[in-house]
């Protein structure tokens, strides 16, 4: 139970101020305070470079140990004495993970591991802010964290469309057939199938055959004419290629066939996956008549690109620029006191998120100690990041989905995966019955209201219906027990919380 | 070559937990779906409507596809919870409520 005579607080605190988060966290130093939620690349680049100017942070994390999805690592107890087997540029790795280490050791930063964020709150009075997270892996009980300012380095998460059969168990995503890879040191099956479209295809690929995985084939929707179209974007970025080329020669290492301009079409099996149906595009991207074969596999790895992940910042009110947030030349978002890096402010890799999160850090550092930054001292990094975004754009118009993708999602295809909503129901909302948008289809069929809030399906219901994909606008970016919620405080600093659990 | 090997991993000492009631070794550090998978489990939930069989798709925590019922508490979102020594794993059936122990509820839906 909570006392806060003891602590010595004066009465006349604003409730803000006085809160469990602040016995977390006030050290006494007098120091501005950054909480960075997110410590995957973009997080960890920002948390550092306002560590070294003064800031004092509180790096806010779900994963029990930092690395994003990039840098996902396997926990201790499995003992990886060669983790970097399974990873690429381990070498900026190594420097973000010492650098963390450094500070966290002098105490300059806070690493808050286990912390599920679900609400960033912006007390208009005093212009601070109140992170919420729930805590641990049973997600039972809240935490907060105060803080001068805010950074967020959410991340992404992936966008799979719906095809037959594709809730089948042994379809999974392919950022998630890596991240239990890298985090968990296993594969979903002995023969894999990678499939979609976008750059993380090569990398999964390549990842699951070194593992032991045979990997039966890559199906890329996208074709060499698409890449050919972008080349001198793609061509400014030697590194890139480069990097690209590394990955075709392990495919051919590998054995792996890769299928461009070929998209799966059909899942099949009854309680799990046994095999798929790959088909040949066209030109326009709409299924070559005949091209069908039939590949055996236990496990379909598959994607179409990422999304950033927005919901806390769309809580705080920023403006967003399509799905992304929106950030000026500094970071910021149109909050005040709220920056934004990495793939919540449009997805572009890992090299742009720490270009992101150096400059958003340097740029809160400034303006926590009340001076303007002088952006010249972030020129490489800005250079970096206006060249990165540039291939980004390019990248995101080679590989986009198949034109034809929802003439193929058959009516009775589930496309809500948490309310079982087919694409029949989906196109009857949409047609006779007149649904213009999400959120309409949403109340009529219940497509986009289950566990995940609309995040796996919005996508393809958009897709499916013509609907714009709008930002799901969840005030809370993940479940909540009610209880955490019963024993907040009331907003005059009255209510529950006077006497709740601390 | 599996993931082990190429990580030269030297994992702790396996420990035993049940699924549905039979013994499944598990590594120390593993969540419930690594366990599941390397013991060659990809389904642990029934759905509601359909009564289909799902389990890991994200991977990380977003979709709550893999939800499952670990000691008597449903809705855990198996990519995410840790393995124990001990636990015992069942499959969950639709919302997993007829699966629940007494205060063992799991987390609040919407």
């Amino acid at each position: 139970m909570r006392d806060r005579g003891k602590r010595g607080r004066p009465v006349t605190e604003p409730p803000h101020l006085a809160s469990a988060g602040e016995k977390q966290n006030r050290t006494g130093t007098g120091r501005p305070h950054l909480a960075v939620v997110g410590a995957g690349p973009a997080g960890l680049a920002g948390a550092l470079a306002a560590a070294a100017r003064g800031i004092r942070v509180t790096l806010v994390d779900a994963a029990g140990q930092a690395g994003g999805q990039f840098y996902r690592q396997p926990a201790p107890a499995l003992g990886a004495r060669r983790p970097q087997a399974l990873h690429h540029q381990w070498r900026t790795w190594v420097r973000l993970r010492d650098g963390l280490d450094r500070h966290r050791t002098s105490g300059r930063i806070t690493h808050r591991t286990d912390h599920h964020v679900w609400c960033v709150e912006r007390d208009c009075a005093s212009g601070r802010f109140r992170v919420h997270a729930l805590l641990g892996p049973a997600q039972e009980e809240g935490g907060t964290v105060d803080a001068d300012a805010v950074l967020l380095a959410t991340g992404g998460y992936e966008r799979v469309l719906p095809f037959p059969g594709w809730t089948l168990p042994g379809v999974v995503t392919a950022g998630g057939a890596q991240a239990m890879l890298k985090g968990g040191l296993v594969l979903p099956g002995r023969t894999a199938v990678v499939a979609g479209t976008g750059p993380l295809l090569l990398p999964v690929a390549t990842g699951l055959a070194a593992a032991g995985a045979r990997v039966a084939a890559l199906v890329e929707s996208a074709g060499p004419a698409a890449l050919l179209r972008r080349a001198p974007a793609l061509a400014a970025q030697p590194g890139k290629l480069a990097e690209g080329a590394g990955y075709a020669a392990r495919l051919l290492r590998h054995g792996v066939p890769a299928l461009v301009r070929h998209t799966v079409v059909a899942a099949h099996g009854t309680d799990r996956l046994e095999a798929v149906t790959v088909a040949a595009l066209d030109r326009t991207g709409q299924i070559r008549p005949g091209g069908t074969r039939r590949v055996p596999c236990d496990t379909l790895a598959v994607g179409h690109g990422m999304l950033p992940h927005t919901d806390l910042a769309e809580t705080l009110g920023c403006t967003l620029s399509g799905p992304a947030v929106r950030v000026d030349g500094e970071q910021r978002t149109d909050v005040p006191g709220v920056w934004a890096a990495g793939e919540a402010t449009g997805v572009g890799g890992a090299a742009l998120a720490l270009a992101e999160g150096h400059i958003a850090g340097r740029s809160v550092a400034a303006r926590l100690h009340g001076t303007v930054p002088d952006p010249g001292r972030w020129a490489a990094a800005a250079r970096t990041r206006d060249r990165l975004r540039k291939f980004a754009a390019a990248l995101d118009a080679v590989y986009a989905p198949p034109a034809g993708w929802a003439a193929g999602v058959t009516d009775d295809t589930v496309v809500c995966r948490c309310e079982e909503v087919t694409a029949g129901e989906v196109r009857v909302a949409a047609g006779p019955l007149g649904a213009g948008d999400l959120r309409t289809v949403k109340l009529l069929t219940r497509a986009g209201m289950g566990w995940c809030q609309g995040r796996m399906c919005a996508p393809a219901v958009a897709g499916l219906t013509g609907c714009p994909l709008t930002p799901g606008r969840r005030p809370f970016a993940r479940p909540v027990p009610l209880g955490v919620l019963a024993a907040l405080p009331d907003a005059d600093g009255t209510g529950p919380d006077r006497n709740g659990p601390d | 070559m599996n993931p082990l090997e190429l990580t030269r991993a030297r994992p702790g000492e396996p420990f035993t937990v049940t699924f549905d009631g039979r013994p499944v070794a598990a590594l120390p550090g593993q969540t419930v779906a690594a366990a599941l998978w390397a013991a060659g489990v990809t389904a642990w939930r029934s759905t509601r409507g359909a009564g289909r069989p799902r389990g890991v798709f994200c991977g990380i925590g977003v979709c709550f596809d893999c939800l499952v019922t670990v000691d008597g508490r449903p809705n855990q979102r198996a990519c995410l919870v840790p393995v124990h020594p001990g636990d015992e794993i069942r499959t969950q059936e639709g919302t997993g409520q007829d699966d629940a122990r007494p205060g063992e509820a799991g987390p609040a839906r919407d």
